[in-house]
């Protein structure tokens, strides 16, 4: 739906030559999983497990500034890592071939309101299915912003880097409410629905749970330190949510990533649709520290390729994901975490102004294909 | 209070500590093997027995029962990241003073565990366990005269026997391609160097199969017996049938150790075991649409493989992944995406 199509240059048959060209990187991968995968992830459960014991147990002493400061940013860096590199993955199903009942997608709970089952509803299922596709994926704005030129404007979208800024730092919350479909759900015909309720009120459960572990069980026990511990723990939260938030908008924000028209997917190949993740996605470049840190979606490209490979494979598959973009004379989006983050915000500013110009109707993709 | 409602309010308060996971994930941190954790075991050594045997030797968790000699154990290993399920007899006695378990292991040509216990594993690995379990055992009352008759790796449940309980009369006949195949060869010579055992070794390689029709020569007095047999199918057909003939069936214990090879074909007949819906599969038709097809309530998502929302547990049978065609072979806690899987001969879906 932008001015110009960019894979217009791409012929029918060249698109599903590039369907088996990746099919084939995703084999190679599965057929070399193994061993030295399995350790990975459990190294990292357990390091992430330590870190937050450690964490947790330095913040007993947070009456103290430097223990305050160690123990928040500890804490910080574990819930990090249970949201990113290993519960997002985990609930992708990344590891489940490693038939360990207790790292699988199917069991698998982690330190967020939502629950794990509903979230991997809306995102596993709705999200990587329908990637940014207009009114069939709500990641795209998650509801609340326009997101790209062709959608209506409304004066409800002034306001939406306040919205933006609002979600970066609740975000769990928003994405509960996101996963519960909150606002199609709160009209009064639909709130009754038995089906609704019962999740809702997991929803509420978690948080439950959640906010008295944060904000009362552990503020307790640190006695003295209630207060400091309270205001580090919320800190952590914070930092967290704002972290995902910043590395998910990068994602399918920034300027270069394309949307599709709901008509757009219909009957599409398997081809197509490995095109439509190619750009709909965009990548974060970075230190190897910086793709742990964000549970290697700054492979987003590759992580929307191929949602269920393990995410320590992305550095490597990148590089022959990236080759075939080339070969196929594709723009790869990509940048430091800065950049893309500055462009997508730049995006969501000028988005909630109405178009300057009137938008000249371009030939969407199918057309193109149909006439070609 | 008892102190068992004061644990079990401190276990509760402690759970609110560490949700969303549970107090043992952090515990197995530090004490994987502690009371109350799931069973598993750490292998402390490894002793090459024969050429492609080994006696893996173990230090059960606290929560480990103990076992009766002749039981077999269901054991976890992660080979190659992947965690598969065996069962392995028992081969220490019950009354071992360290604790430790072990069992002996023969790799099977494409075995993938039986290959890895005996060639890879290295002391220090945390494997998952069952519980003992299996009636291939002695009886109460000791009997007066015992038969053991083994074949290959059945000596197994059987030295579990031996090294157990003491017997008055004790007969052994076990057979094996050649003498540096079996296995234990030392303590069985050195048992019946102190009469503690007559042991006939059949030597297939050379002998050929032991016809059971010989046992009248080797062991004139087999029928007054108690005999336990453990070993291949051929031989334990042939004993029941023998057994049987001479009209003392209830003198011959069995133990078969099942074998899970599963012939995968290319379609076949699918059970939804929770419905108890049988449908014949094409080996191109995903699972998901022969379920749905047949009217049996199947979770989906993506229906492309992506989403996850599909997995249901393969009980038995094997199926084929469409995209890769790789096989998956049923096996407790195997979860299969039913979307992109097609049946690759009869398979049990729990659905
Ligand atoms: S339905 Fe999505 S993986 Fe099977």
């Amino acid at each position: 739906m932008t001015a110009i199509d960019p894979t217009a240059h791409l012929t029918a048959e060249q698109i599903e030559e590039l369907g088996r060209e990746l099919d084939a990187i995703r084999d190679e991968v599965i057929a070399g999983r193994g061993e030295k995968d399995a350790a990975y992830i459990r190294k990292v459960i357990s390091a992430q497990r330590k870190l937050e014991l450690v964490s947790r147990g330095v913040l007993l002493f947070s009456i103290f500034p430097p223990a305050w400061l160690i123990g928040t940013a500890g804490l910080s860096v574990a819930k990090i890592m249970d949201n990113m590199e290993i519960g997002h993955n985990i609930l992708h199903g990344q590891w489940d071939w490693m038939r360990d009942p207790k790292i699988h997608s199917t069991t698998w709970e982690w330190d967020h309101v939502s629950p794990a089952d509903q979230w991997k509803h809306s995102h596993n299922e709705l999200h990587h299915t329908y990637t940014n596709v207009i009114g069939k994926d709500n990641d795209l704005g998650y509801g609340i912003m326009r997101v790209d030129e062709d959608q209506k404007w409304h004066p409800f979208h002034l306001g939406q880097p306040l919205w933006n800024f609002i979600n970066a730092c609740f975000f769990e919350y928003g994405i509960a409410a996101y996963d519960l479909e909150l606002g199609k759900n709160l009209h009064k015909r639909r709130r009754k629905n038995p089906e609704f309720r019962a999740r809702a009120k997991a929803v509420g459960r978690k948080i439950r749970k959640q906010v008295l572990k944060d904000y009362v069980i552990h503020p307790l026990l640190s006695g003295p330190s209630f207060l400091p511990t309270l205001a580090a723990t919320f800190t952590a939260n914070l930092v967290r949510n704002i972290w995902s938030h910043s590395v998910i908008m990068c994602g399918h924000f920034p300027e270069g990533v394309q949307v599709f028209e709901r008509r757009s997917i219909k009957g599409e190949t398997r081809g197509q649709w490995y095109l439509r993740q190619m750009m709909g996605s965009a990548n974060i470049s970075g230190s190897k520290a910086m793709h742990f840190m964000t549970g290697n979606l700054s492979h987003q490209i590759e992580h929307h390729l191929f949602p269920d490979l393990p995410s320590n494979r992305y550095a490597e598959v990148a590089v022959k994901v990236r080759a075939l973009f080339e070969k196929y004379e594709l723009e790869y989006v990509t940048g430091p975490l800065p950049k893309q983050v500055f462009s997508a915000w730049r995006k969501v500013f000028r988005l909630s102004l109405p178009n300057k110009k009137p938008k000249v109707k371009t030939p969407s993709r199918e057309q193109e294909l149909v006439a070609a | 209070m008892t102190s068992a409602a004061l644990r079990s309010r401190a276990w509760k308060l402690l759970e609110m500590v560490t949700t969303p996971l549970l107090p043992s994930d952090y515990l197995d941190l530090v004490s994987p093997l502690r009371a109350g954790a799931d069973l598993r075991g750490r292998i402390e050594a490894v002793h090459p027995e024969t050429p492609d045997a080994a006696t893996i030797v173990i230090r059960p968790g606290r929560g480990w029962r103990g076992h009766t000699a002749g039981q077999y154990v269901r054991i976890g290993v992660d080979v190659d990241g992947v965690r598969l399920w065996r069962a392995y007899s028992l081969t220490s006695p019950t009354n071992r003073r360290d604790g430790r378990v072990t069992i002996t292991v023969k790799a099977i040509p494409d075995g993938k565990v039986s290959n890895h216990l005996v060639r890879r594993a290295k002391p220090g690995t945390l494997i998952q366990l069952d519980q003992a379990t299996g009636d291939f055992v002695l009886p109460q009352a000791k009997p007066a005269k015992v038969l053991y008759l083994t074949a290959g790796s059945g000596i197994t449940p059987v030295m579990g026997m031996l090294r157990d309980t003491e017997f008055d009369d004790v007969v052994m006949v076990h057979c094996a391609p050649q003498p540096h195949d079996v296995i234990f060869r030392n303590e069985l010579h050195d048992l019946a160097a102190d009469k503690k055992l007559r042991l006939t070794e059949v030597h297939t390689a050379t002998d050929g199969m032991l016809d059971i029709a010989r046992l009248d020569e080797l062991v004139p007095d087999w029928a007054d017996r108690e005999t336990w047999a453990c070993g291949p199918a051929g031989l334990l057909d042939a004993a029941e049938k023998h057994w049987s003939e001479h009209g003392v069936p209830e003198r011959l214990h069995t133990e078969r150790f099942r074998s899970s090879i599963v012939a995968a074909g290319d379609g076949g007949e699918v059970t939804f075991s929770a419905t108890g819906k049988r449908v014949d599969a094409d080996g191109a038709t995903p699972l998901l649409d022969v379920g749905e097809e047949a009217g049996v309530l199947m979770p989906s998502g993506c229906r492309m493989g992506i989403c996850f929302g599909c997995v249901t547990p393969l009980k038995a049978g094997a199926v084929r992944d469409l995209r890769t065609g790789e096989i998956t072979e049923a096996e407790p806690g195997v979860l299969i995406q039913t979307c992109v899987s097609a049946a690759a001969g009869p398979c049990d879906i729990e659905r």
